[in-house]
């Protein structure tokens, strides 16, 4: 869980690169909205992105539970299934954090370790390919919105993300980033955790939760499919209005589908100073 | 001390359920990592200093055999005794031993894990010697014959009434509410305990073979009345404690106070190098050493090597955010949080601590503040390696593991259960956006729902839009 020694970014941006989108399984299951906004944000970057078929998971169920050869598996598969690509890019730091990981599955110097390299060397994030890469400068976009933004916790450690999404919001006009108290505290997903530790999950969130509500924003944002689900949940159960998105699709300004967990498009809820205008 | 880490589940839910133990929590919280995050930000070289403390550490483990012997004859030259006790039992038996040897019928002792490790208070006390805890902490939870909950802050479980409580009780004395009062009168009561000790016990933070010294570092000061006022010094440390120099050690120095309280410097930093010599005004007249093994040679060369560069810091658990819920206890036994979590499995078996190494959300924030840069989630992730290949974790977890994985090979028929997963969800809570009540995964909606699935998934729209694309020659 250390910063991955495989993020070198070229000096110029590449190209119209032919870039892959990996999907990553909860995207594809439970919020495609969030692949669109992804393959719309490449394109817009100059990006020839394709979307390799028969996709399934990056194996971190798997590593995490301690099913190596499982894992092992998985990565070959994932090595080759991606092998023809400049890039590799998911809308999720965690699982791109995975494909970062799988030279540790396998002995040094062997084939399978020298691909997998290769692999990591090519998997990027979206929002720090699109900053860090691509040097990509968001197209003009209104949004009088006042957001906040929780870290989540494989791409901040494992591949440094903290500024690249908060760069690009900063790009949105009457966008604001109320930041939260322990933006990058966990917020109690951690995978399999929180099923099989509900209780300790469930405070953790509930902390996460507080702190979002407490930065009197109208959306909470993050990069990761697995923690938003988990704080929308927690949000929805707590009937609380505060609405949860992928980043991207508040990039790519597609908005239209339903907030995490929300049944149809709501208006957002008031900002703070609406609220003291009308009190 | 009685083994409690099979229940870590039931532990947890009732600290998650203890107000009082919250409270202390929080002032937890709110205190270690803020102060190390400031002290840090005062030193810009933290960083160097980590990579330069890796890196001598994992020199000493992998010459410890040399470092221990070239330890062991200085102690010797300086004239000191030095034990070796491979297990827990032969450290309690060698220690008893000498109190013994001089007849000692009450000892006082410093903070230390390695005696709470090898469980030396219930021993002597057995053996009609009574050991006298002089850590304030500590002190007040052998008077409530409590254990430590955390590794530098003993007591940190417990809140002001509840020393208020134990104070009056067992001294006889009015209740106190002033921190300060209370302070004191612990102080009169542990003068008497250092005067009257016929032997002082300390742990160490390190050795230090070049010059065959010990050295504690503390903030009370009690350490140095255990150590220099009785006639015999016991230091209890363990094998991997190694910083080969003195020079070194001034390195280390400048990392465990910052990572641990947030103090550039500790206190109290106090060498010990043998006993009391010709010509010196005080000291104890014997120096012991007493090297704890138990299980810590097995670790060099193995999966979990990394752990031996350990400093006990605490900046681990400090910083964790299972650790910041349910505290030190829930772990159920002498470490806590996530370097307990990689330790404890090894001391008291993998059958007993299984719980542990998967109480973590692998954020990895303990490794990010690891003085001496542990991975602590590989680590913990490798102890769950070993459960899956002993078939020691849950069957079902398991099953349902190797399952999905079988299927996530199998891109077509994943698909298939995907797809059919998304009609399921989307029939039950579609209507809502979200999912109240799982029949499987009950852990998540008993405490929040689930987000519904959008649709269709992403791979079955983008190839309909391909097809249509192809259909319409390209033009959307």
């Amino acid at each position: 869980m250390s910063l991955s020694p495989y993020l070198q970014a070229p000096t110029q941006p590449p190209k119209q690169p032919k870039v892959a989108l990996f999907i990553t399984c909860l995207v594809d299951a439970m919020r495609p909205s969030v692949g669109f906004a992804t393959v719309k944000l490449l394109t817009a970057a100059g990006c020839q992105v394709e979307v390799p078929a028969l996709q399934t998971c990056c194996g971190q169920p798997a590593y995490n539970s301690g099913a190596k050869q499982d894992t092992q598996k998985l990565a070959r598969q994932n090595i080759k299934k991606f092998a023809d690509f400049d890039y590799v890019i998911a809308p999720s730091g965690s699982c791109i954090g995975m494909l970062h990981q799988y030279p540790d599955l396998f002995t040094q110097g062997s084939a399978d370790h020298q691909a997998a390299e290769d692999l990591a060397r090519r998997a990027w994030e979206i929002t720090s390919f699109l900053v860090d890469v691509m040097q990509f400068k968001l197209p003009p976009l209104q949004q009088d919105i006042q957001v906040t933004y929780h870290d989540s916790c494989g791409g901040l450690r494992e591949l440094g993300i903290q500024q690249q999404p908060r760069q690009l919001l900063a790009q949105v006009s009457g966008l604001n980033i109320n930041e939260m108290c322990e933006a990058d505290t966990c917020c109690g997903f951690g995978g399999t955790f929180c099923v099989k530790f509900p209780d300790i999950s469930n405070r953790m969130v509930s902390h996460k939760t507080a702190n979002a509500e407490q930065s009197k924003a109208q959306l909470l944002l993050g990069g990761d499919l697995g923690c938003l689900m988990n704080m929308a949940g927690k949000l929805k159960r707590e009937n609380s209005d505060l609405q949860t998105r992928h980043v991207t699709e508040l990039l790519a300004d597609m908005l239209a589908a339903p907030a995490l967990g929300e049944v149809e498009n709501t208006p957002l809820r008031a900002t703070n100073t609406d609220l003291g205008y009308r009190a | 001390m009685q083994i409690k880490s099979p229940q870590f589940k039931d532990n947890a839910r009732i600290a998650l359920a203890d107000a009082n133990l919250q409270q202390a929590l929080d002032n937890l919280k709110s205190g270690f990592p803020g102060k190390r995050a400031a002290a840090i930000g005062r030193l810009p070289e933290f960083d160097q200093l980590r990579d330069q403390a890796k890196n001598i550490k994992n020199h000493a483990i992998e010459n410890l055999d040399f470092y221990l012997e070239t330890f062991a004859s200085k102690v010797q030259d300086n004239g000191g005794h030095v034990h070796w006790a491979g297990s827990s039992t032969e450290a309690c038996q060698t220690i008893l031993d000498i109190c013994r040897s001089v007849g000692a019928r009450t000892v006082t002792k410093g903070k230390s894990m390695v005696t709470e490790e090898i469980g030396l208070n219930e021993f002597l006390q057995q053996h009609s010697v009574t050991p006298i805890e002089t850590d304030l902490g500590e002190y007040i939870l052998q008077l409530r014959d409590d254990h430590p909950s955390h590794i530098i802050a003993p007591a940190i479980h417990l809140n002001l009434p509840d020393v208020s409580e134990v104070f009056a009780e067992k001294h006889g004395t009015e209740r106190k509410h002033d921190p300060q009062e209370l302070m004191q009168e612990a102080r009169d009561v542990l003068r008497q305990h250092f005067v009257a000790a016929d032997v002082g016990i300390t742990g160490a933070n390190f050795y230090i073979p070049e010059t065959g010294s010990t050295i504690i570092v503390t903030n009370e000061g009690n350490g140095d009345l255990t150590q220099t006022l009785p006639k015999v010094h016991i230091v209890v440390t363990s094998i991997e404690k190694c910083v080969p120099t003195l020079d070194d050690l001034s390195l280390f120095m400048r990392l465990l106070a910052r990572s641990a309280t947030g103090q550039e410097c500790t206190v109290y930093n106090t060498l010990s190098t043998g006993p009391r010599q010709t010509g010196d005004q005080d000291g104890p007249e014997q120096f012991h050493v007493v090297l704890v093994d138990n299980g810590r040679s097995d670790m060099v060369g193995d999966d979990l090597q990394d752990m031996l560069r350990c400093i006990r810091c605490s900046a681990c658990m400090n910083h964790c955010p299972v650790y910041s819920q349910i505290g030190g206890h829930a772990y159920g036994w002498v470490y806590p949080g996530p370097m307990g979590s990689v330790l404890t499995p090894k001391m008291i078996g993998i059958h007993n601590a299984g719980h542990l190494p998967n109480a973590s959300t692998f954020c990895g924030k303990c490794e990010s503040v690891c003085p001496v840069h542990i991975p602590l989630p590989k680590l913990m992730r490798s102890w769950r390696e070993t459960q899956h290949r002993q078939q020691t974790s849950p069957a079902t977890a398991r099953l349902a593991i190797s399952g999905w994985a079988w299927l996530a090979r199998h891109p077509r028929l994943y698909q298939l259960g995907s797809n059919i997963a998304i009609k399921a969800m989307r029939l039950i809570g579609g209507k809502r956006g979200r999912l109240h009540n799982l029949p499987v995964g009950r852990g998540w909606t008993l405490w929040r729902d689930l987000p519904a699935p959008e649709g269709n998934s992403f791979q079955q729209q983008w190839a309909q839009q391909k097809h249509r694309l192809s259909d319409t020659g390209g033009n959307p």
